[in-house]
């Protein structure tokens, strides 16, 4: 086994490229760097917050191609009113 | 006869825009359009010796644009097709001896007189690409199947896709099916799908690309040239005509994938 295969596992090198190409874009597009995008999030999660209760564990948000164009994309599950009682 | 402006661009450099004016516009000259390109890559002249022209410069861009000369004295005749003309670039001047409106001006008075001028842009998104571009009907953007080239592709995309009026077109070259078909190397369709633009034709990697170039005569007047007939095929899209891409790598159907991405071809 090479020294690259061992370093990065067996995963074929086009496919590394691909998938990190996919995440370069998406940021090169929106000029929007990780870590803004992280605070982009806890800022969206706490205006939510203020108003209806939600699972901060079990939020999604990612930016997402479609085509040339990008997404915010927010997948947010809220707790439901008899959970909410429950507990 | 008014000519369509075409320019070949690229993000990183060294990815063979130089090499595609000359295959294309001698392609276009092979099938009787009458064509004239211009190396706008000002103080790194370099459409000359590939077309196998540097011996017969008098005259450039830059004296046509500050007056010393008519645009009929800097316009080189090739030595294959007297339908091909080349205009160079200045070899002691910077990009900033051109601006957009020149390049506009040169363009409007070659126009009446050719089928398409050819337009050979330097690499980045700078003066020289904007100079390159300002009179431009259709931009094609050159890259290789390789993370920085596709990157930097995605910026130059970007932009011209933000002014709406170059319909962007992408030449994927240097694909080497065999990496491909190993998963070592982007394929056409990994590459459209990142890049989501038209694609106007795959050129393979050929060493007989370099050959032509040592010589001064591109490899699209070599009848057995894998990547001459690349060439010869995006010389016939330019010109409107419906033209199957090359079957470089039949092994998992990734053309028959790719020609429905791109629609068959426009
Ligand atoms: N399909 C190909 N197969 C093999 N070699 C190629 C191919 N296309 C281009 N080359 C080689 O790659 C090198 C760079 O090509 P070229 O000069 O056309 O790039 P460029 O984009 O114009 O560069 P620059 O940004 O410096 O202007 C040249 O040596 C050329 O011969
Ligand atoms: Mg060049």
């Amino acid at each position: 086994m090479s020294f690259f295969n061992r370093m990065f596992g067996n995963k074929r090198s086009a496919e590394s490229a691909k998938e990190r190409l996919q995440l370069v874009l998406v940021h090169d597009r929106t000029d929007l760097t990780p870590a803004e995008l992280e605070a982009l999030k806890d800022d969206l999660l706490k205006a939510i917050s203020r108003h209806i209760e939600i699972d901060p564990e079990a939020v999604q948000i990612g930016l997402e191609r479609d085509g040339r164009e990008q997404r915010l994309v927010a997948d947010i599950p809220l707790r439901s009113v008899a959970r909410r009682r429950a507990g | 006869m008014t000519a369509k402006v075409v320019t070949i661009t690229s993000g990183k450099g060294g990815v063979g825009k130089t090499t595609a004016v000359a295959n294309l516009a001698t392609a276009l000259a092979a099938d009787g359009q009458k064509v004239v390109c211009i190396d706008g890559d000002i103080g790194l002249r370099n459409l000359d010796i590939v077309l196998g022209l540097e011996n017969r410069i008098v005259y450039d861009v830059v004296d046509v644009i500050e007056g010393r000369c008519r645009l009929r004295q800097a316009m080189i005749r090739d030595k294959h097709f007297e339908n091909l003309f080349l205009i160079p670039a200045a070899q002691t001047r910077d990009k900033n001896a051109v601006s957009p409106s020149d390049m506009v001006r040169v363009c409007d008075e070659l126009r009446p007189d050719h089928d398409f001028i050819l337009i050979d842009s330097p690499a980045g998104i700078e003066r020289g690409f904007r100079n390159s571009i300002a009179a431009a009907d259709k931009v094609l953007v050159v890259t290789n199947p390789e993370v920085s080239a596709v990157r930097d592709a995605d910026r130059v995309v970007g932009i011209l896709e933000a002014e709406e009026k170059y319909a962007p077109a992408l030449i994927l070259n240097r694909l080497n099916p065999a990496m491909v078909k190993s998963h070592d190397m982007l394929s056409a369709a990994d590459v459209l799908d990142l890049l989501a633009i038209q694609l106007i034709g795959v050129v393979p990697e050929d060493e007989s690309v370099i050959v032509g170039s040592n010589r001064g005569a591109p490899v699209a007047l070599e009848p057995k040239s894998r990547a001459g007939q690349a060439f010869r095929n995006i010389a016939k899209r330019l010109q409107g005509q419906e033209v199957p891409f090359l079957d470089l790598d039949k092994q998992d159907g990734l053309w028959g994938r790719l020609q429905r991405l791109t629609g068959g071809r426009k």
